[in-house]
């Protein structure tokens, strides 16, 4: 479904991401895990069309994604949650997610998958005309994937959801992606709380300092120690 | 009693006149981080329109007027700002100062450097008694439309999808367009809806005055700009406020100030300016966009 290859991902002349090949098939949720600064976001932002100086070929089922702005990639079908959610802060909850429809053309069915949204993630409700940036941080995501969703991604892709979100939430967030993947939503997920992500992904990217680590099915990355060396270079993992 | 309800009127109408203008270089701020000095030439395009179509019935004048200099701004940012779009507050001010004396000197070469009078209509700057105040119909005209676009726009960018993907544009550019909120349409819009005020600014502008000459857009957008400031960059309610207090100030400071230091009126009134940034230096409502120094 998403295919890059050799990508390079330049800020200036240097290379924040080099020579990286990644896969997600249809169905799939990979996660794609790795220290600060070990080009996670800066991969994800390339694929979206934020970041437009890349080397090498990025594929959406099967077209190029090459040249194309954001406002036409969401359109092909990927939608991105952003890192540090990036809501309207001074809009109201339902002029967020209005403003998310913006890629749909059937703008009659909109207002009654606002209503769904807000049903599903009752604080979108009970908040839905109450400005954006009042709301606490796990609100804030909840608005933030409903925003993603509003555009009808099948492709999703999700930079660190569970950052600032109480424990309790995390889980509760992990278990939304689940859902989601039932629901016929492909996955790309980018953690910094590898332990977990690595568990509810089916395949695991390892990045570290711009470069692939290591990659590998659950099976293969769970129990060995590969994953936190790789990661952490050999210190335990703390989370 | 009556003096005081006069100049309250006058400097309601020159307040409403300031906000308008304001508003209009706030709003391409908001979404570009650009200070754009050539709002000032699109006022002056239309009072020149005006006096092109002079002849022509006045309401079709304007209204022709309108559609013209809505369509040179949105040709303005096609051809001139887009290309730059994303570069540096530097080179987007630059950029504007560039079309603003390119769009003078072209006004120069055809029309001609010398002051050209224009008479929109005689009747609205005719004294109209109501009780014992002697109203110009210009000032209540300028009032009401001020009020009219203001309560417009703010219906506008909160009812319309437009209005708040402009919004979400200006708190946000990139995720806006994650979104997919497009972004040469939504900056074309926007220049179109800025076009839009500089030309309700033209009508009231030569209306009140009778004057062409090809600096007329420079004074009421500098004094703009510094109501954007005043009122908190970024901020359209605040460059409404900001253009508002500026403009009833600038005719309280003439009512009231004794003749001798009446000849400082601006200089006092911009000293009143830099104490409130002394206070407040993010305005008086703070917008929400980064603080640059342009």
């Amino acid at each position: 479904m998403l295919k890059l290859d050799d990508v390079s991902v330049f800020y200036g002349r240097v290379p924040a991401v080099r020579a990286l090949s990644l896969e997600v098939a249809e169905g799939e949720i990979v996660s794609l895990v790795g220290p600060n600064g070990a080009g996670k976001t800066t991969t994800l932002l390339a694929i979206v069309g934020v970041l437009r100086r890349i080397r090498g070929t990025i594929e959406f089922e099967g077209e190029s994604l090459k040249g194309r702005t954001p406002e036409q990639i969401v359109r092909s079908g990927i939608a991105l949650v952003p890192e540090g959610r990036r809501i309207f802060a001074d809009m109201t909850v339902e002029e967020n997610l209005l403003v998310a429809s913006s890629a749909r053309r059937d703008r009659g069915a909109i207002h009654g998958e606002i209503d769904g949204l807000c049903e599903r993630f009752a604080a979108l409700g009970t908040y839905r005309h109450t400005v954006a940036g009042k709301l606490s941080g796990g609100e804030q995501q909840q608005l933030a994937i409903a925003r993603a969703l509003l555009a009808q991604p099948r492709l999703l892709l999700l930079d660190e959801p569970s950052l600032g979100l109480a424990p309790k939430l995390v889980e509760g967030m992990f278990a939304l992606l689940r859902d989601l993947r039932e629901r016929g939503v492909t996955i790309l997920l980018v953690e910094q709380y590898a332990a977990q992500a690595v568990a509810v992904a089916d395949r695991s990217y390892v990045l570290r300092s711009g470069a692939l680590e290591i990659s590998g099915t659950r099976e293969e990355l769970a129990g060995s120690d590969v994953l936190a060396k790789a990661y952490f270079g050999g210190v335990e993992d703390a989370a | 009693m009556t003096e005081i309800l006069q100049t309250a009127i006058n400097a309601t109408s020159s307040g409403g006149f300031y906000a308008l203008v304001a508003i209009g270089v706030a709003l391409i701020f908001s979404i570009m981080r650009m200070v754009n000095f050539a709002h000032g030439e699109l006022i002056m395009a239309g009072g020149y329109l005006l006096l092109v179509l002079a002849g022509v019935p006045l309401l079709l004048a304007v209204l022709i007027m309108i559609l013209a200099v809505v369509l040179l701004a949105v040709i303005i940012e096609r051809v001139a700002i887009r290309p730059v779009r994303g570069a540096n507050p530097a080179t987007l001010m630059i950029t504007s100062y560039a079309i603003s004396y390119l769009m003078q000197n072209l006004v120069l070469l055809t029309v001609g450097g010398e002051p050209r009078s224009v008479a929109v209509s005689r009747h609205l700057l005719k004294p109209i008694e109501i009780g014992s105040l002697n109203v110009r119909l210009i000032d209540l005209i300028t009032i009401a439309t001020a009020i009219l676009m203001i309560g417009g726009l703010s219906v506008l960018s909160r009812r319309s999808l437009g209005g708040q993907q402009m919004r979400a544009a200006a708190q946000d550019f990139t995720m806006a367009r994650l979104c997919g909120v497009r972004a040469d349409r939504i900056v074309a819009v926007t220049f179109g809806v800025s076009g839009f005020l500089a030309a309700i600014a033209a009508v009231l502008l030569v209306a009140q005055t009778g004057v062409l000459n090809t600096t007329m857009g420079q004074t009421p957008v500098l004094l703009a700009f510094v109501a954007t400031v005043l009122g908190g960059m970024g901020s359209l309610s605040g460059a409404a406020v900001g253009g508002f207090l500026l403009g009833a100030a600038t005719i309280l400071l003439q009512t009231y100030l004794p003749r001798e230091v009446a000849d400082y009126r601006d200089a006092i009134l911009f000293s009143l300016v830099i104490a409130v940034l002394l206070v407040r230096p993010n305005g008086l409502i703070a917008g929400r966009a980064p603080v640059t120094r342009v």
